[in-house]
């Protein structure tokens, strides 16, 4: 009894806009945790000599070990605070989310992953690049790849800055920035010594302690209502007083601009997956096709998993917590997991997922890193500067370079995009990457009449105008949410682009490839066929 | 770091045109496309339905459990499905077909070409000549 109404008071705390539970052990326990993926990055980095172990992780990895490493990379803080929190507010709007992250994997399945695997070497532009031309196509990919990262890594960052505010008692600007500097120095540091191989085994310590995380937490809140979700479900109509929350419509029911905006969003979420440049990358650290295969169906099993997880998660933390508790809690509706942690176990469980958040956000930062420094030395300074002459060593210095660059970026970014909701930006990224990436990914493995200049007005108009969209949209100006306070140019009414952009960057680059004259070197186009289906002479893996 | 020697482009050009490889190529796109087409239309109709017709996800299935959230979990269902169906399809009908064109391909670029050079995207500055090659 007693303890229950300290954590009752401590809730009315966070209500209030104050910490909850003992930031001594929030931060104990994350220390135990960089600890442990410390050593575990030092022990990799021993074996990392040439750019496939530093960028491809030796390409020694199993399809089990990658599937769970691509969980630890897709199921960011937007998927873990971010869904959560949209669920426990906004009820079943939430749950799209969900799906759509879901279904997304198998358009990477059924027809990116292995062929990628078989065709690429480091980066989606060795793909894209293979029979069109080199130097054009590369710096396309490589702008369209450091977009998407970007996007992804100011949810990240901002995720991160909310978590602070909540767990560490840090509610000012200031705290949090430099809470996010230490999270961006740390990823620099992981980055820069384990390269690939440390990236991926953060990932996989991280994905194992997440789902573990969401696993107990699920079962402690269902068994609190007999096992019996249905009852769940009523608690959370019970709390928020209306069975809204438990039909579509809540946050994006409003008008027919707010539907188009849910089906803008569905369809950037199923599409986005497969563009994503960092999951891209990971088929690359597998030895063979179909281990790509193996990687996908893990890592499908554990986020549909997970996300099952989240769906009872929400609706939990809105029946135990409540919408409005969320709201007025310091980093908002990213904080309904770590104060449903906190409700249900106290200082120590809310620590624990605490920690497990922050690993979350700075493994998926890592594998972000890497990528963006992947494309860059490899695509730009590899294949257009040094047109493929560079010496492994020289495009791995390249790449640690870039990576502090990045790194650096992220800090200042994040800094800046504190307190938006971190499912709403990634889901940004995921928009982008199906608008600059996806068409011109599934062009050039399917259509043989697909050209150079199909590839880059597809690239640069799904990029452009995805972009120009969103600098237009509700996002940027004109409401009380908005990034840019004060002024209103947002011309175009919907949030989420994708509906848009999508469809356009799939009909530039077919309008592109029509008009063009030239034709692209047949031999090439067979090369590219055979090994993206028979797997002859794709990058096996380092022997050590 | 490819250990195998890749083969000559012609050959890529003749393997593209054989039987088997356009048999596997069809095999492959027979299954994935109109697999991908349903997968789409079963989600977006999902996600329309969601955005035009919230009444009737609502309605009442069981104790709270509604259409709308049965749907939603039958998504889930689906994709586990087609994840295990494309899985033993691959395994069984594409994989021996691709493994067997390879080692072919291996095997004959190991008695004719000498270590060829590495094989790889970044060779597009050599695509001038490999292209009058293929047309030889």
């Amino acid at each position: 009894m007693n303890a229950q109404s300290i954590m009752a008071a401590q809730i009315l705390a966070a209500e209030k806009g104050e910490q909850v539970g003992n930031p001594w052990i929030n931060m104990g326990i994350f220390g135990l945790f960089v600890a442990v993926t410390l050593v575990v990055v030092l022990r990799a980095s021993r074996n990392t000599k040439t750019a496939a172990d530093y960028l491809a992780g030796g390409r020694a990895f199993t399809g089990q070990q990658n599937g769970t490493a691509i969980a630890g990379d897709y199921l960011s803080a937007a998927s873990f605070l971010g869904i959560v929190g949209a669920i426990a507010i906004y009820g079943y709007d939430g749950f799209l989310y969900s799906i759509g992250f879901l279904v997304a994997w198998l358009v990477a399945l059924l027809l990116v992953a292995e062929l990628l695997r078989n065709t690429g070497k480091f980066t989606m532009a060795d793909v894209l690049s293979f029979r069109l031309r080199q130097k054009p196509v590369r710096i396309a990919a490589c702008i369209t790849t450091m977009a998407v990262c970007l996007f992804y890594l100011l949810a990240q960052m901002a995720g991160a800055g909310g978590l602070v505010s909540l767990l560490l008692g840090i509610s000012d600007r200031a705290g949090q920035s430099v809470v996010i500097i230490v999270v961006g120095a740390l990823m620099i540091f992981y980055v820069l010594i384990g390269g690939m191989k440390g990236t991926t085994w953060v990932q996989i310590i991280k994905a194992c302690l997440l789902i573990a995380g969401a696993f107990v937490m699920t079962i402690w809140a269902l068994a609190l209502y007999g096992f019996d979700f249905s009852a769940l479900l009523g608690g959370a109509v019970q709390t928020a007083g209306t069975d809204k929350i438990l039909e579509p419509g809540l946050q994006y029911g409003k008008s027919v601009v707010t539907k188009l905006d849910f089906i803008s969003l569905g369809l950037a979420l199923v599409l986005g997956t497969a563009g994503l440049p960092h999951v891209l990358m990971r088929f690359y650290t597998v030895p063979t096709a179909k281990e790509a295969r193996k990687s996908v169906v893990w890592a499908i099993w554990l986020i549909g998993a997970f996300y099952l997880f989240t769906l009872v998660l929400g609706y939990a933390a809105g029946a135990m917590i409540g919408a409005d508790t969320i709201k007025a809690a310091p980093g908002g509706q990213n904080s309904a997991a770590p104060l449903l942690a906190f409700h249900l176990g106290g200082s120590v469980l809310l620590g624990i997922i605490a920690a497990v958040a922050f690993a979350t956000i700075l493994a998926v930062v890592a594998g972000l890193a890497i990528t963006a420094a992947a494309s860059f030395s490899h695509d730009i300074y590899g294949s257009v500067i040094k047109k493929g002459k560079a010496s492994p060593e020289k495009e791995v210095k390249v790449a640690r370079r870039t990576v502090v660059v990045i790194g650096i970026v992220a800090i200042v970014g994040g800094i800046g995009a504190q307190g938006q909701n971190v499912a709403f930006l990634v889901a940004l990224a995921f928009a982008v990457a199906a608008s600059a990436n996806l068409p011109t990914i599934l062009y050039s493995l399917f259509w043989k009449r697909f050209s150079t200049r199909g590839a880059l007005w597809s690239m640069y108009g799904g990029l452009g105008s995805a972009l120009i969209l969103i600098i237009f949209s509700p996002v940027m100006s004109g409401t009380a949410t908005s990034m840019i306070q004060g002024v209103n140019f947002a011309i175009f009414p919907l949030a989420n682009p994708g509906i848009v952009s999508i469809p356009l960057a799939f009909l530039l680059g077919w309008l592109g490839s029509i008009t063009d004259g030239n034709k692209e070197d047949p031999a090439k186009a067979a090369e590219m066929e055979v090994r993206s289906l028979t797997g002859i002479g794709a990058e096996a893996a380092v022997d050590h | 770091m490819s250990t195998a020697p890749s083969p000559a482009p012609e050959a890529f050009i003749r393997v593209q045109q054989e039987p088997r490889f356009v048999a596997l190529r069809s095999k492959y796109r027979r299954f994935a496309f109109p697999m991908t087409v349903f997968f789409l239309a079963w989600y977006l109709s999902y996600v329309l339905v969601a955005a035009f017709a919230p009444q009737f996800m609502a309605i009442r299935v069981f104790g709270y459990v509604n259409i709308g959230i049965l749907w939603g979990l039958l998504q889930f269902v689906s994709t586990f499905a087609i994840t295990s169906i494309y899985v033993s399809f691959a395994n069984r009908k594409l994989d021996p077909e691709a493994t067997a064109i390879r080692q072919e391909l291996e095997a004959e670029a190991a008695n004719t070409a000498p270590a060829a050079p590495e094989q790889g995207a970044e060779q597009g500055t050599e695509q001038d000549t490999q292209a009058e090659e293929g047309k030889a």
